[in-house]
């Protein structure tokens, strides 16, 4: 489980424009070092992350990958710096449930919920 | 801004730093090192060894250890030497929890370390008077201004000397431990004072003293008497 750190604002007005901000704790390891012992270090990398807005009442988690509308996606490369942050806006519409993504190597599945009240 | 602000010539590395840097320490919601701090808070309420006691069933909320990390490294009385915060994190773990002692640079020891530390932000580095620990602060000096390894510089030479001039591209900092553990974008990670430490004396290439060594020690106690009364700023981030 990796650790992170979301902040979104509890309430918004409609239609207001809101910052989102998320940051995972992740090595980002690119697979191109080598360790004191000159091991290659297998590369260990977020490959994408996304953020989806479900309108409405509080998402299932088990649903809550691929229901609701996506809000903003990112590809994640090698260069990426460890411990990844993110940072983008949404145009508050109505109250619902955003599901934050990160998937990548080694099975890497995190995903959090946040839930935003519009009034 | 007092008289005696304006007299004070002692700047924390926060001033040497680029103001893209200086963003990521000022925002807890970007400063990577709040990983590890919500992560010491949550360490802090678990209860773990063969005692199955938590840190806060002996000192309550985190909240109450404020002011705690603005005094280490101080004397512990039942280990008759200097420790630093982490050691003294140890100390619990291993007499009061019952667990075995976490290893140096361990994930959960830097982030109890950096929650704990957090807790003492904007407060004063406030060393304690002890003449144990008055004479660690003398050995410490001592280091501080000692030339080492082939390159044949001390602590002082570059961080007092020449701080604010450059080395390669960086500008040299006065050197004042006010923000550990920090968040060290060359680390892409949370480290001790003494990872710092150790690497500055990779660089001119000394023999490094071992993790945990009573000279770190001495260097810590005397680095927190050069910075007494600065304010903490733990965790920083450094470039």
């Amino acid at each position: 489980m990796a650790r992170t750190l979301i902040t979104v604002p509890r309430t918004a007005k409609r239609d207001e424009i809101i910052e989102i901000r998320a940051l995972v704790q992740h090595s980002m390891e690119t697979g191109y070092r080598r360790s004191s012992e000159g091991d290659l270090l297998p590369r260990d990398l977020i490959r994408r992350f996304t953020c989806r807005f479900v309108p409405g009442a509080v998402a299932n988690a088990n649903t809550a990958s691929t229901a609701g509308d996506l809000i903003f996606a990112a590809t994640f490369h090698a260069a990426i710096a460890a411990n990844p942050y993110l940072s983008f806006n949404l145009r508050a519409t109505t109250s619902g449930t955003l599901v934050f993504t990160w998937e990548g190597d080694n099975g890497l599945a995190q995903s959090d919920t946040v839930n935003l009240l519009v009034a | 801004m007092t008289a005696a602000h304006a007299a004070d010539a002692r700047k924390s590395g926060f001033e040497f730093m680029q103001p893209s840097t200086q963003a990521l320490q000022k925002d807890d919601t970007q400063n990577p090192a709040m990983l590890w701090v919500k992560d010491g808070e949550a360490l802090w309420n678990k209860p773990e060894g063969a005692a199955v006691k938590s840190c806060a069933n002996c000192h309550g909320e985190i909240s109450r250890m404020k002011s705690v990390a603005a005094r280490y490294p101080a004397y512990s009385s039942t280990q008759k030497k200097i420790i630093n915060l982490s050691q003294q994190i140890n100390l619990c773990r291993v007499t009061q929890q019952q667990a075995s002692a976490w290893p140096v640079e361990h994930e959960s020891l830097l982030g109890l370390e950096a929650a704990i530390a957090k807790e003492s932000r904007g407060l004063p580095v406030a060393p304690p008077a002890q003449s144990q620990l008055a004479d660690a602060q003398m050995r410490g000096e001592t280091l501080f201004n000692q030339r080492i390894g082939q390159v044949d510089l001390s602590c002082r030479d570059c961080h007092e000397t020449l701080a604010g001039k450059k080395l390669g591209g960086n500008v040299i900092p006065q050197g004042h431990a006010t923000g550990y553990p920090i968040y060290r974008l060359e680390w892409q990670s949370v480290g001790s004072l003494q990872r710092r430490l150790r690497g500055c004396m990779t660089a001119v290439r000394a023999e490094p003293y071992a993790h945990g060594a009573s000279e770190l020690v001495d260097l810590e106690a005397y680095l927190a008497k050069r910075g007494a009364g600065m304010p903490l700023e733990a965790p920083a981030v450094r470039p």
